[in-house]
């Protein structure tokens, strides 16, 4: 729900806008404007809700579809999502713990 | 005692690549692009948290024509997931009931995509407002 809402807009400023200049200045995500962004505890949260839930998202696609594919066995697959999922989970909160506040 | 042996039919190792079952499938890897987006994110707080000069880095990268390509795929990828979303929505919800009347599939899919419009619309307005 959340990636079909805000997720167009994401991808487009940061992936394309931002780094290209078109519609915004070059210093829109400058690593000034970052810290302060990852340092305030709004930020903080909105940083982590998009980073774990969108990998959450993603984990639970692939594996329901590998597991309909019949891509291997049921419980490995789930082990491999998420995992994965889970470890870059405590990698996301490992980061924004280290950038602090 | 004889072992019950149910009939399992058989099914094409494909099955997914083949209409009808592709729509499904594609559906299914616009996962893959929110992802992979999460991931770049996640590498750019990670490189944050290194320090300016790993941030620069990633800026750089986010600058490459593999990132630039990298991200029309995601943006195509996310728009899909929007309207496949908002497509699946109403089947997945019990009915709305209007005024006595069912409120029709195509209207609650219309009221999604307007709402996802008007967030998308809301985003790069603050962005464009807020930046220096």
């Amino acid at each position: 729900m959340l990636a079909a809402l805000i997720g167009p807009a994401l991808v487009l400023l940061t992936g394309l806008a931002a780094p290209t200049g078109i519609g915004l200045t070059n210093n829109f995500m400058s690593f000034a404007r970052a810290m302060a962004f990852a340092q305030h505890p709004l930020g903080k949260l909105i940083l982590f809700i998009v980073i774990v839930l969108f990998i959450w998202h993603g984990a639970e696609r692939i594996y329901l579809t590998l597991r309909d594919m019949h891509a291997g066995a049921k419980f490995s697959l789930m082990w491999i999502c998420y995992m994965t999922a889970g470890v870059l989970t405590l990698i996301t909160i490992g980061a924004l713990a280290t950038i602090g506040s | 005692m004889s072992r019950s042996r149910p009939y399992i039919r058989p099914v094409e190792t494909l099955w997914w690549a083949r209409s009808p079952y592709l729509a499904y499938t594609l559906r299914e890897a616009t996962g893959v692009a929110v992802l992979g987006y999460a991931l770049v994110l996640l590498a750019g707080v990670v490189c944050l948290a290194t320090g300016e000069r790993a941030y620069d880095v990633w800026l750089d990268f986010l600058k490459s024509p593999w990132s630039l390509s990298l991200h029309v795929l995601f943006l195509i990828g996310m728009i899909a997931h929007t309207w496949t979303w908002f497509r699946i929505l109403p089947k997945t919800m019990p009915r709305l009931v209007i005024g006595g009347r069912i409120l029709p599939q195509i209207r609650i899919t219309a009221g999604g995509v307007a709402v996802a419009a008007a967030s998308f619309i809301f985003i790069v307005f603050v962005a464009v407002w807020t930046q220096p």
